[in-house]
């Protein structure tokens, strides 16, 4: 499912968080977004998503404004992860990702043995079937972000959208959400803060003060003097010896 | 996945059949609160008088029945306990929708301005003299609470609030800022015009009570908890789908927006409603979802109804008590409520702090 911001903006009070950015996301490509702190990522993310109405210009699924198709039809094609979703009910790792079936129950739609199906799948999917009666409250960050991800797939979504899900992640964690998220299949747009891992995407849009600044394979984007310009700092590219892949390694500018 | 499967079908029938169980019990648990309401008091009767009665006004059964008892069962008790049902499971249903939209486990119905507006009201009937004697306290009662709810609403909208994905904060405080107003208004009333006689009445109708209840009263009880009940049994999926913020239920595809204004909306005059009738009595908008969410868990489908059926139970028995504890006097439901709910609240903040 291809995926389309045209002309997006969008001002909280006269200030514009997002400005005229136009991209389009083909379907199944993984679309890494970067950017410093308050470059507008998850406002970007936000309007991607339908949670926030543009200011100006639309977000499109296939061609259909969201605005158009509706927050239920929207939830049925489109998932968003947060950043950090957080609960103080008691409830399982299984309640959790029923939600996801909320798009697609209503009270005349009750709970169905194919319902059941689509949670088992996603919780499968993740790998959390060992973790299915635990309570939230007793899971550990990494675990809580993989519920969330199990959550968005059991909406049967063709797209997923994730705003920095390794956040305050241990290393080991991060990497295996991104392997999860990269194994899916789904046109993806994921907003991340290492660079390094930005690599691993299909594509990469750099956002600076709103607006979307340059897209591109990670090998054209992550230069030295788009880092430097756009992070404000000095960037250099070191080669693995073992198996020639390109590393970034950063310093303050003096 | 082929187990889950096989096993699902069973597992629907099971709720099915559950469901009938379930609703059956409700209903005799609640049928049987209600005859205890109107056997216990100063006058005990025995519950096969009541029965005679009610077979006598609902069927026309013809049982002989004295008619002193005939009076108190129909006229007093039945209305009373019908009533005390309502606004009990009303009040609940309130408190569970206010805490999952809000996401605060402090949320009550009278959260929104309602029961100080509706204080505000009755005082200003009461005391005051407004409408000139047409008007009756509760009809002052609900304009108050009308106009309190309308204030909050409009100051948590002026404040960048009200509904949408980051509200709750705003509405809370709105409220807050509305009540604290409206009961600012009311003791400046009672301490101004109100002499010693009224002021007595005032507090006893601001502690909630249930006596003077009558007929016209349980018709509006009754439709105003039934009507909250059934909207909020049919948002129970979108209130479950706020359980990570309001952020996380627009992108479960629930009309965020929507959802809040009609459910903030028809929590408000439910609330409105019932407070016009009997006052604002305390604790059962707060505790009672609580009390629910432990013993059901935090799903709504599951908890609402439960929710209902304790409100109605406690409330009718906080009606038993407020009439036999003190002989020879009725206290104030409310205090009652909040003698009961006040040391169960705080059970419940001791475990959720040993459990956090």
């Amino acid at each position: 499912m291809r995926l389309c911001g045209e002309g997006l903006g969008w001002r909280s009070g006269s200030h514009w968080i997002v400005q005229d950015v136009t991209l389009e996301i083909a379907p199944g490509e993984v679309f890494g977004l970067i950017g410093p702190n308050g470059s507008g990522k998850s406002t970007l993310l936000r309007l991607l998503a339908g949670l926030s109405r543009p200011t100006r210009g639309e977000a499109l699924l296939d061609g259909t404004p969201l605005g158009r198709l509706g927050a239920r039809e929207v939830a049925r094609r489109l998932a968003f992860v947060q950043q950090q979703a957080e609960t103080a009910d008691r409830i399982t790792v299984r309640d959790a990702v029923e939600l996801g079936r909320t798009p697609w129950l209503s009270a005349l739609q009750p709970w169905s043995a194919e319902d059941d199906r689509h949670v088992a799948r996603a919780i499968a999917a993740t790998d959390m079937q060992r973790f299915e009666a635990r309570d939230w409250a007793t899971l550990s960050g990494g675990e809580r972000q993989r519920v969330h991800i199990a959550r968005a797939l059991a909406q049967q979504p063709r797209v997923l959208l994730l705003d920095e899900p390794t956040n305050h992640l241990d290393i080991r964690h991060q990497l295996s959400i991104l392997q999860l998220v990269a194994g899916l299949g789904l046109t993806t747009v994921i907003a991340l803060h290492d660079l390094n891992q930005a690599m691993g995407c299909d594509r990469l849009g750099v956002m600076q003060g709103g607006r979307l600044v340059a897209v591109g394979a990670p090998a054209e984007i992550l230069t030295p003097p788009l880092l430097e310009r756009v992070f404000g700092v000095r960037a250099r590219a070191l080669v693995d010896p073992d198996d020639g892949t390109r590393h970034l390694r950063f310093d303050p500018i003096a | 996945m082929s187990l889950a499967a096989d096993t699902s079908p069973m597992r629907g029938l099971g709720r099915i059949g559950c469901l009938g169980w379930r609703l059956a019990g409700a209903a005799l648990i609640l049928g049987a609160a209600v005859l205890g309401g109107i056997c216990i008091g100063e006058t005990r009767i025995p519950p096969g008088t009541v029965l005679a009665v009610l077979a006598n006004r609902l069927f026309d059964a013809g049982f002989p029945v004295a008619p002193i008892d005939d009076g108190i069962v129909w006229a007093y008790r039945l209305t009373r306990a019908l009533v005390a049902a309502g606004c009990g499971a009303g009040l609940a249903v309130c408190g569970v929708i206010l805490q999952a939209l809000l996401r605060n486990p402090l949320a009550d119905p009278y959260l929104l301005g309602i029961s100080a507006g509706a204080s505000t009201g009755a005082v200003l009937v009461a005391v005051a003299g407004i409408g000139a004697g047409a008007v009756s306290m509760s009809l002052g009662a609900f304009a108050g609470a009308v106009a309190a709810f309308a204030i909050v609403a409009a100051l948590a909208r002026a404040a960048g609030g009200g509904v949408g994905t980051r509200g709750a904060g705003l509405i809370i405080l709105s409220g807050i800022a509305g009540s604290q107003l409206f009961n600012a208004l009311t003791s400046f009333l009672i301490a101004r015009s109100a002499n010693a006689e009224q002021a007595r009445g005032i507090l006893f109708w601001l502690m909630g009570n249930l006596s003077g209840v009558r007929w016209p009263d349980v018709a509006l009880a009754l439709p105003a908890a039934v009507l909250i009940v059934v909207v909020a049994l049919w948002h129970t999926r979108a209130l479950d789908a706020f359980t990570f913020g309001a952020d996380s239920a627009a992108a479960l595809g629930v009309p965020v927006r929507r959802v809040q204004a009609l459910l903030i909306l028809a929590t408000a005059l439910a609330t409105a409603a019932l407070v016009s009738i009997t006052g604002s009595i305390g604790f059962v908008g707060l505790v009672v979802p609580h009390a629910a969410r432990l013993l059901a868990g935090p799903r709504h489908g599951t908890m609402m109804p439960l929710a209902a059926l304790i409100g109605a139970v406690f409330l009718i028995a906080a009606d038993v008590l407020s009439r036999i504890v003190v002989p020879g006097q009725v206290l104030p439901i409310g205090v009652v409520t909040a003698l009961v709910g006040a040391p169960a609240f705080a059970l419940i903040l001791v475990r959720g702090r040993a459990a956090g």
